[in-house]
């Protein structure tokens, strides 16, 4: 995991310092709401329903044990007890006060971490493959890139203020776990036929109101022109993106509107007077790779034979071996999910006592290393299969082994109308009623891998479009519907999903989920999963039973 | 009028005029639009001319002109316009421009700092009281991770 040197340091110290005065000036009235709102933004603070809400950055998902004591601390101290994980691998709280936001951040910079640029028109924190570096389909690991463009985008001077926002996601494996055409620049890693690695580069990708799959724009870029070429999109959109509507001003709506042939030629005007200057060099690549190095694998991990024993013997760790681990590239060696998805809790929160908790247990079994997920779960991405079983039974003690990695009550969620000032409609309410609709473990492993994602308006921010199952919360006149949609998929094979039909009433939608569930267990072929029998019947059976009544 | 000038509060004599307006004797700065249309009648000037651009307006417009051109105003309609930054670094990293860069109209004391580093060299504040912390502002940070023209 990437350390802070000295320049790391002082540079998080230094915003600290300025973000004090910021809030300062702020409160003196010395400058105006419309100014503060932007420069606190830039530091994650946003205000809400109840109070202001703070999004502290996690690096492509990447956190140490010594990190989430500090968030349990700052949940304890500042907040009530919980925080909550995003979609893009960042960590939210949701009840700090204004006036204590420069101390969360003081204490924040003590462990490495920091609020910069986790929202506002700029460039955001750059997400990754939560397996990255242990996954065994991988080509490269991305993460010393991510570390890369981090540096690069944190307080860039010329692209503080852009149309909009702008976010850059990076996979390495072969499988697309960071639903990387689903954002403004995606990266994949990808070799050559001269057996090089290089970057596939994708723009004008994104979720929210307009979704929109990302296009290629260079199939292949060499590593030491990442950062030059990045440069180039950046300047073309500060520059000519739309800054006229604020619903039009993402670089897809600019891909779109200028055709990719033009775009791409901007592009690449700009960037080949950039590019020499710009060069990455390979010592500075290889001395970030080293800090990603992976670590002391035991060699003999593989030989222990009490992990297959206890699956044998005991079938509710079997069940969760199954759901929520997965193969490592070290043998004897798998990633373990850390469920944040247990019945009675809003996806993706956690609280200080589980913070706590689990930084025990990577310290112990994890190297002491933890991530977060796109699908708002976390994981020890480390652990030998010896300790598998130690490491349920904690688990499981702290309502953190729910084994439903995956599964339809995996759901990925947004606060919705209870904490979002943006929400149309309240959404942790039905994702409590689905899952107890879904009790039933073995029913739920039955249906396998179905994505519900549900988001409380159109801004999207649990990427309601690319669920398998969409759920979208509208208004109209006051009242909370909701809007289905089937099919969407952020993997290789990205799809936005297909409308079900009219909008539905909120005492309706669970309904409407299991009935959607009901009718994929009937009219399924053999092995065939919920996405690909979308794919196969379209919308119509199911829409059939989902309006039978009305 | 005091302004910020390389790192220095000093007192500034500009004056713009307005496209409908006469020109007038001392230094002043037209829009671009002036400029290209007048350029003839305002090379012979006895007085320092500078150019104002605005976001919407094109920086390679000029590059041509650039040498005779010893102030380039970089207005800001509202602060949040940041096509004035890309302006700034391609009149210094592009075209190698070496005269006064000027920010003026509504952008933030707290966007100084950013603006230095793509090559802003003076400010002129809106609110002069401003001026001291807007100085201060431009040493917010020692320390930058990426390339720019400082």
């Amino acid at each position: 995991m990437y350390q802070y040197n000295d320049i790391d340091q002082s540079l998080i110290e230094q915003r600290v310092a300025q973000f004090r005065r910021q809030t300062e000036s702020f409160l003196k009235g010395q400058i105006s709401d419309d100014q503060f709102r932007a420069l606190r933004l830039m530091n994650g603070l946003y205000i809400q329903t109840h109070a202001p809400m703070l999004r502290i950055a996690g690096p492509y998902g990447l956190l140490n044990s010594k990190q989430l004591r500090k968030l349990a601390h700052i949940a304890r101290t500042y907040d009530k007890n919980y925080c909550h994980f995003t979609t893009r691998q960042n960590i939210q709280f949701n009840w700090p006060q204004l006036e204590k936001v420069p101390d969360i951040l003081e204490e924040l910079a003590s462990v490495q971490m920091h609020a910069i640029q986790t929202s506002g028109n700029c460039l955001r924190n750059t997400s990754t493959d939560h397996l990255a570096g242990v996954c065994i389909d991988e080509i490269e690991d991305p993460r010393p890139y991510c570390e890369i463009i981090r540096q690069w985008t944190t307080l860039h001077p010329e692209f503080a203020y852009l149309p909009r926002k702008f976010k850059i996601a990076v996979s390495g494996a072969k499988l697309d776990r960071a639903a990387t055409q689903f954002h403004d620049i995606g990266l994949h890693l990808v070799e050559n036929d001269a057996g090089e690695i290089g970057f596939r580069v994708l723009v004008g990708g994104g979720l929210g109101r307009t979704p929109i799959i990302g296009q290629v724009i260079k199939p292949y870029l060499d590593k030491k022109h990442l950062l030059s070429y990045l440069e180039a999109i950046l300047r073309i959109y500060n520059l000519f993106g739309r800054r006229d509507n604020k619903y039009k001003a993402r670089i897809k709506i600019l891909v779109k509107e200028s055709g990719m042939e033009k775009f791409s030629e901007l592009v690449e005007k700009e960037w080949l007077l950039i590019r020499n200057a710009l060069e990455l060099d390979n010592g500075r690549i290889e001395a970030t790779k080293a800090q990603f190095a992976p670590p002391a694998y035991e060699a003999d991990a593989a030989q222990d034979t009490g992990f297959a024993q206890h699956q044998l013997e005991n079938k509710a760790f079997a069940t969760w071996v199954k759901y929520n681990t997965t193969d490592h590239k070290a043998p004897g060696y798998r990633a373990a999910f850390i469920s944040l998805k247990a019945p009675d809790t809003a996806p993706g929160d956690m609280t200080d006592t589980q913070l706590d908790a689990v930084a025990d247990l990577a310290d112990r079994y994890s190297f002491g290393e933890i991530r977060s997920t796109h699908r708002q779960n976390l994981i020890l991405a480390d652990v030998k299969q010896a300790d598998l079983f130690p490491l349920w039974q904690q688990l499981d003690g702290l309502k953190l082994a729910t084994a439903n990695n995956g599964t339809a009550t995996d759901m990925i969620c947004c606060p919705g109308l209870d904490f979002c000032s943006l929400a149309n409609a309240g959404t942790i309410g039905i994702a409590k009623e689905i899952n107890e609709a879904l009790d039933d473990l073995d029913y739920l492993h039955d249906i396998g891998d179905v994505k519900i994602n549900m988001s409380g308006c159109m801004n999207g921010c649990a990427h309601q479009s690319v669920g398998h199952i969409g759920i979208l919360g509208v208004d109209k006149k006051g009242v909370e519907w909701y809007q289905l949609t089937l099919g969407g998929s952020s993997e290789n094979e990205a799809a936005i999903g297909e409308r079900l039909g009219p909008s539905i009433a909120k005492d309706q939608v669970t309904k409407a989920i299991t009935t959607i569930l009901d009718v994929y267990i009937k009219q399924r072929l053999d092995d065939e999963s919920f996405l690909n029998m979308v794919k196969r019947v379209g919308t119509t059976p199911f829409k059939e039973q989902v309006y039978a009544n009305n | 009028m005091q302004i910020i000038k390389d790192k220095q509060i000093v007192d500034d004599s500009w004056s713009f005029v307005a496209d409908d307006a006469e020109l007038k004797d001392g230094n002043i700065s037209v829009s671009i639009a002036r400029w290209k249309k007048d350029k003839q009648q305002l090379l012979n000037s006895s007085d320092k001319i500078g150019v104002r651009i605005g976001p919407a307006d094109s920086v390679e417009d000029i590059a041509a002109d650039l040498k005779d051109i010893p102030l380039i105003e970089l207005d800001f309609p509202a602060f949040a316009d940041g096509r004035i930054f890309s302006h700034a670094w391609l009149l210094r990293g592009r075209y190698n421009y070496q005269g006064e860069i000027r920010a003026t109209g509504h952008f933030m004391r707290d966007q100084v700092y950013y603006l230095s580093r793509v090559g802003v060299n003076a400010f002129r504040l809106e609110n002069p009281e401003d001026l001291p912390v807007a100085l201060n502002a431009l040493n917010d940070f020692s320390v930058s991770y990426q390339k720019s023209i400082h």
